[in-house]
């Protein structure tokens, strides 16, 4: 019976792979489709849809649009958090355990319904939408998780170490910029690169709230009206192997070297 | 985590922006929204009518009920078909593959999701299309005479939300069979349990919680996506958040947005609320 | 029930490591056994093939008799008590008991039977519908036991059991489980690196040593009368001068020690003939020194300088050396009072010197 067991087990997970791989298969399969449909039969491989969506102004502005607020509202998120998990964690503050809930409160309501209450904010008090208003809308996503992910790298190694330096005589501000960001560095940065993979990707609150400058999934969105086309795929096909670069990168460079300097 | 600091007046200086932030940009529009749905637009204009007209209108308005009975239908079948699905798999890579690969198992696992949500659902869309992959291989396999028409239905939903919460469910489920203790197995088959046994008996409960978080992640992530329902679900059966979608761009009816909105949180919370209530009955 | 343990020629390799090497042992039924050594020696690896976790590389394990090197746990005669206990936290005591029962297919009123029937023998009565996590550790751990015999097993296997216990609770779990083995009748093969521990609850030692067995035997043979250099220095205290055997006849030993040219008895040499030429260790016993005024007939006087002290309560510990190269430990009584630097006579009781091969 077990040996049964062992031997459908592995079928069964490479079931599972093939499932979750199909569509990204496809879809960079057919980005390279010489055809005009991104469906069989498959027409050799050709780059002229990459070479059209590198064309595409208007994709193009998007790229870098989502590029600007996952960039801005990351920080901007990252910093936040912080400052409220170093401040929860170090002081003594009324009410701790409150305060907690209620930052980490937006990470429990659907994106659809942050996006439309932000939407009429902007609209009572006449913000236009912007740029400035989805990276908004995108801190309210990243922050709390930042915050969650940070207070809970503050644990009592880092406390002593704070305490060691104070007793050396490290003020505030010296404490602050050469031993507690440092030592939470990879933490951090795990924090930022995460928020970043979120607004990049967001869909539903950029959609809500941008009018004429819209970010990569939005303008995608829209592309989608035009039906099926293979144009679309090199799109998601470009920012795929984009993502994954990038990844394989942080991975490479920074998680790596931060654990060989944190062993010495 | 104890406080190493008692000079309290400083540490506001650290929570205060944070906490202004949320207030201002979450609470706020929050309360918006309840106070939203209490008003009503009537000939293009919203006034204040502060009533509960538009909960009304919900539970009398047929196309509107069913679209939260599409959404907590559709939800509830992702939720069961990924908890199946995720499962085998999750207990694959923590129980029978070696240790040092499993972190690239569930590397691989997760790379697909890289991809931009809105691109993913639109690739399911050229999978499940008539002329797409999935009918041609059927046909040319000759397991079917005339294309399926699958896109645009409820199942292409489905199958486009279980794609994504099989590997979040895979994550949860991992995440709670790799802290089993080995010797749990170990006792149970000393004392004479065989595999069947130990499973049922042993591993099964003891991975409960690992679905059950997983469980209600899905719920709420589903029943609130507008994205895979809109792209591969069709016109004909509308969720709740497209109906709220509806409701914002074309009409700009807001109060009614709004009055959804509020009725779908009050779903999640409903979900969050048994499901806690479950963790802290398993813990005690 | 029980059964009396063969160990056959047991080696096993994890990869190139040899964890046993050639083990031969025997344990009658009924017996409470220990094995004891350094982290590392073997002895959890041995436990692990006689509960039929691990299947060795080569050799046999016997229950009464009956083959079962490959038998699996499950049908095998044997329990075993994990080191974590492994309770399953998300059933009742009774339950957990009722476990193995239930998996011989003991019906509902029989499980419940058992399992208030074990509560009862580990002193846990009423506790039935208790939850694991609601237990302090010792109670936890007579749970653990309390499920292992349950099921009636020849011989419960224990894994450094009273590891995690504080001093008090472990000397009292030690007579409580000597108490329930003797009520019981099952052999116990019980693994521990406390000495203490193992002289407090076992009928029978087996010493072990990077994968070797060094001396099995009752706690007083391998205290008086150790087989190995390395047996006598992990049962306690033991003092080791390093000598060479002069000449030998039949019922004597002519050694040349610092200690001066000694005549000692062949029934010294415990662990095995010595020859001529070899080197060997005399070991003796810190309290087999003494400092009274007449010394007793039978011991080798010295004259020695006290080099430093502490008190240990029933006794002071005291370092001494001799002209200046040779050290040792001796136990001083309890009401003398040692000045470190003064000369104390003392009188080392030649029948408790044991004669040992130094291993090459």
């Amino acid at each position: 019976m077990s040996a049964l067991l062992n031997r459908l087990a592995p079928l069964y997970a490479a079931f599972i792979y093939a499932f979750i791989y199909l569509p990204v298969g496809v879809l960079v399969l057919f980005s390279f489709q010489g055809g005009r449909f991104p469906i069989l039969p498959f027409n050799g491989p050709s780059l002229k849809w990459y070479r059209e969506v590198l064309a595409d102004e208007d994709l193009v502005e998007a790229m870098i649009n989502s590029l600007f607020v996952a960039v801005g509202s990351s920080a901007v998120a990252v910093i936040l958090g912080f400052l409220a998990a170093y401040g929860l964690a170090r002081y003594l503050l009324p009410a701790r355990g409150l305060q907690r809930a209620l930052l980490t409160a937006p990470l429990t309501v659907s994106y659809l319904v942050i996006g439309l209450g932000l939407l009429m904010l902007f609209n009572q008090l006449g913000v236009p939408r912007s740029l400035l208003t989805i990276g908004i809308g995108h801190v309210v996503l990243n922050a709390p998780l930042c915050f969650a992910i940070l207070y809970s790298q503050m644990g009592d190694h880092q406390a002593n170490a704070e305490r060691a330096a104070r007793d050396l005589g490290a003020g505030e501000w010296q404490l602050l910029c050469l031993v507690s960001v440092p030592m939470l560095a990879p933490s951090i940065l795990a924090s930022y690169l995460l928020s970043m993979t979120f607004s990049w990707d967001e869909f539903i609150v950029a959609f809500l709230l941008s009018r004429f400058d819209v970010t990569l999934p939005v303008e995608i969105f829209s592309m989608l009206r035009s039906g099926l086309n293979p144009k679309t795929n090199a799109a998601g096909s470009l920012v795929f192997l984009l993502t994954l670069g990038a990844v394989i990168l942080a991975e490479l460079f920074i998680f790596r070297r931060a654990t060989r300097r944190g062993r010495a | 985590m104890r406080p190493t600091r008692s000079v309290s007046g400083r540490g506001w200086r650290y929570v205060s922006p944070l906490l202004l932030f949320t207030i201002f940009f979450f609470f706020v529009p929050f309360v918006f929204i309840v106070i939203m749905s209490t008003w009503s637009r009537v000939d293009g204009a919203i006034l204040r009518t502060w009533n509960l007209d538009n909960y009304i209108a919900f539970f009398t308005t047929p196309h509107l009920r069913v679209a939260l009975w599409n959404s907590v239908s559709i939800t509830a079948t992702v939720t069961v078909v990924s908890v199946l699905l995720a499962y085998p798999f999750a207990w694959f890579i923590a129980m029978r593959v070696p240790t040092r690969w499993q972190r690239l198992a569930l590397v691989l696992a997760i790379v697909p999701f890289w991809t931009s949500y809105v691109v993913r659902s639109y690739a399911w869309l050229l999978v499940l299309a008539k002329n797409g992959m999935l009918n041609k291989t059927l046909m040319a396999l000759h397991l079917v005479d005339a294309p399926l028409e699958i896109a645009a239905t409820r199942i292409a939903t489905v199958t486009g939300f279980v794609h994504f919460f099989v590997m979040l469910l895979t994550l949860t489920i991992y995440a709670n069979l790799r802290q089993l203790s080995p010797n749990y197995a170990r006792a149970a088959a000393d004392l004479g349990a065989g595999p069947v046994a130990i499973f049922r008996h042993v591993i099964l409960p003891l991975s409960l919680p690992g679905i059950v978080v997983g469980a209600f992640l899905t719920f709420v992530l589903c029943i609130g996506d507008y994205i895979t329902p809109q792209i591969l679900g069709g016109g004909n059966e509308l969720v709740l958040p497209q109906v709220i979608m509806l409701q914002i761009g074309r009409r700009a009816d807001f109060p009614t947005a709004a009055s959804l909105s509020v009725i779908l949180m009050c779903v999640v919370t409903l979900a969050y609320l048994a499901s806690a209530r479950w963790l802290k009955l398993e813990r005690a | 029930m029980t059964a009396r343990i063969g160990i056959e020629s047991v080696s096993h390799r994890f990869g190139t490591f040899a964890a046993l090497e050639h083990i031969d042992l025997s344990i009658e039924a009924g017996r409470f056994a220990v094995l004891l050594g350094p982290s590392g020696c073997g002895k959890t690896t041995l436990l692990s093939i006689l509960g039929g976790f691990l299947v060795p590389s080569e050799g046999r394990v016997t229950l009464d008799g009956v083959d079962v090197t490959r038998q699996q746990p499950a049908k095998r005669a044997t329990t075993t008590m994990f080191q974590d206990y492994a309770l399953f936290p998300h059933m009742t005591l009774a339950d957990n008991i009722g476990f193995g029962p239930r998996m011989r297919g003991a019906d509902r009123m029989e499980r419940h039977r058992r399992a208030d029937e074990m509560l009862t023998l580990v002193g846990l009565e009423g506790m039935q519908s208790r939850k694991p996590h609601e237990l302090s550790g010792g109670q936890r751990q007579r749970v653990a036991l309390a499920r292992a015999l349950a099921v009636e097993p020849d011989v419960l296997l224990l894994d450094e059991p009273l590891g995690a216990l504080d001093l008090n609770l472990r000397r009292q779990m030690q007579d409580e489980l000597k108490a329930i083995q003797r009520r019981v009748g099952t052999t116990f093969v019980h693994v521990t690196h406390d000495q203490e521990e193992a002289m407090a609850i076992a009928d029978e030692i087996v010493v072990m040593n990077a994968g070797k067995v060094e001396h099995a035997g009752s706690p007083e043979s391998i205290y008086l009368a150790p087989k190995t250099l390395f047996a006598a220095g992990f049962m306690g205290e033991a003092n080791t001068v390093f000598a060479t055997v002069v000449g030998r006849d039949a019922d004597t030993l002519q050694i040349d020690s610092p200690l001066g040219a000694l005549s000692l008895p062949m029934s010294a040499a415990t662990g095995g003939a010595v020859s001529a030429g070899q080197r060997v260790g005399l070991c003796f016993r810190p309290e087999h020194v003494s400092v009274n005024v007449s010394l007793p007939a039978n011991s080798l006087p010295l004259r020695t300088r006290l080099a430093d002290h502490a008190f240990f309560g029933t006794h002071h510990r005291a370092r001494l050396v001799c002209d200046d190269t040779l050290e040792f430990i001796a136990h001083l009584p309890q009401e003398a009072t040692p000045v470190s630097g003064e000369t104390i006579n003392v009188g080392i009781l030649r029948s408790a010197i044991v004669v040992l091969p130094v291993p090459a």
